[in-house]
């Protein structure tokens, strides 16, 4: 038998398998622990840094809990008002149309005020990548009822479970996107475990690559949680998530070109 | 035979104690520390090294990708 291995032997820059990309800006993400959005940034930053486009990648941050997302993504970035990233994303585009440009927007900014932005950009087909950040709840002001917010959940401002009768339904946004003709990719992803994060990021690399084939927009909704939104241990707000956000939002592709099936 | 053994290096100052990574790992081998690091959270480590395979799954999930994964084979 051979000699003890310790993990001093292991620990070699020869062994390494994962370490944090070099593309993320070396400062603490300001996320809550637990939450989606860093795993959705690093898999957003490790398909450019796989693609090797980091000088040709132009994103455009949103607002809510991402709308810092320039101070940790070591790429050129643009802070659009709240909901307009689709339309600031159109015009880089149209003005610089080698450059691979791609939004971050949670639910809060692509399903509610940027509707309009998001339906129409969607429609006209602009050749961008959208990154869609679905946890059902407004994270950044305090947990307020989002349009994604779920049948009967509850909410700072749905205090006794969302009323559809009220409140409306909840907005199913990328089946309604993927019914555009301007879409080419269209799927919803999640980053709870190993394999979804895998899944998700083969989602994100695909979007990119779309990017060169100029058909139209690719749009990846990661379904995600937001532990502090709702009140819940991050491991918990996951199992959560299964549960309740899974069967209404089904993860899966929804729309793949058929030349890519 | 071969074995694949594996290691991980937590930042422990970064990591927020989360504990996303700790269902993620099949070989139980990252649980979180009972001590706590400069911001009060209760940091990811190896509770139990000798089983850990270098999966990488614990750092796939982290959200704040603290986890570094080194991995090797070893001839027995």
């Amino acid at each position: 038998m051979a000699e003890k291995i310790t993990t001093n032997d292991i620990v070699k820059e020869e062994n390494l398998v994962f370490r944090k990309t070099p593309l993320f800006i070396d400062k603490p993400l300001s996320y809550c622990p637990g939450c989606g959005h860093g795993v959705a940034h690093r898999l957003v930053l490790e398909t450019i840094e796989e693609m090797g486009i980091q000088s040709e990648t132009i994103g455009v941050a949103p607002v809510g809990c991402s709308v810092l997302a320039y101070e940790f993504m070591d790429i050129d970035m643009q802070q659009a008002a709240h909901g307009r990233a689709p339309a600031l994303a159109t015009a880089i585009k149209r003005l610089h149309p080698e450059k691979f440009v791609f939004t971050y927007q949670g639910d809060g900014d692509l399903a509610a005020i940027g509707t309009a932005e998001t339906i129409h950009a969607c429609n006209r087909g602009e050749n961008i990548t959208i990154i869609f950040i679905n946890n059902g709840i407004y994270g950044m002001t305090g947990g307020q009822m989002a349009p994604t917010t779920l049948p009967g959940m509850k909410s700072s401002t749905s205090p006794y479970g969302r009323d559809i009768k009220t409140m409306g339904n909840p907005l199913k946004i990328t089946e309604l996107v993927a019914q555009l003709p301007g879409t080419y990719y269209v799927t919803r992803q999640a980053v709870h475990t190993p394999g979804a994060v895998r899944k998700a990021k083969k989602a994100i690399r695909m979007a990119f690559e779309n990017q060169k084939l100029n058909k139209g927009v690719s749009f990846v909704e990661i379904v995600s949680n937001c532990n502090s939104g709702w009140k819940m241990e991050p491991v918990q707000a996951n199992e959560w998530m299964v549960e309740n956000m899974f069967p209404f939002f089904p993860l899966g592709d929804i729309k793949v070109p058929a030349e890519q099936k | 035979m071969a074995k694949v053994k594996g290691s991980i290096v937590v930042n422990i100052e970064r990591c927020k104690g989360c504990g996303v990574c700790v269902p993620s790992c099949p070989q139980s081998v990252i649980a979180l520390h009972e001590d706590v690091n400069a911001k009060g959270y209760h940091y990811a480590y190896m509770a139990n090294p000798e089983e850990c395979t270098g999966c990488a799954n614990c750092a796939m999930v982290c959200p704040d990708a603290v986890i570094t994964v080194y991995r090797m084979k070893v001839n027995e």
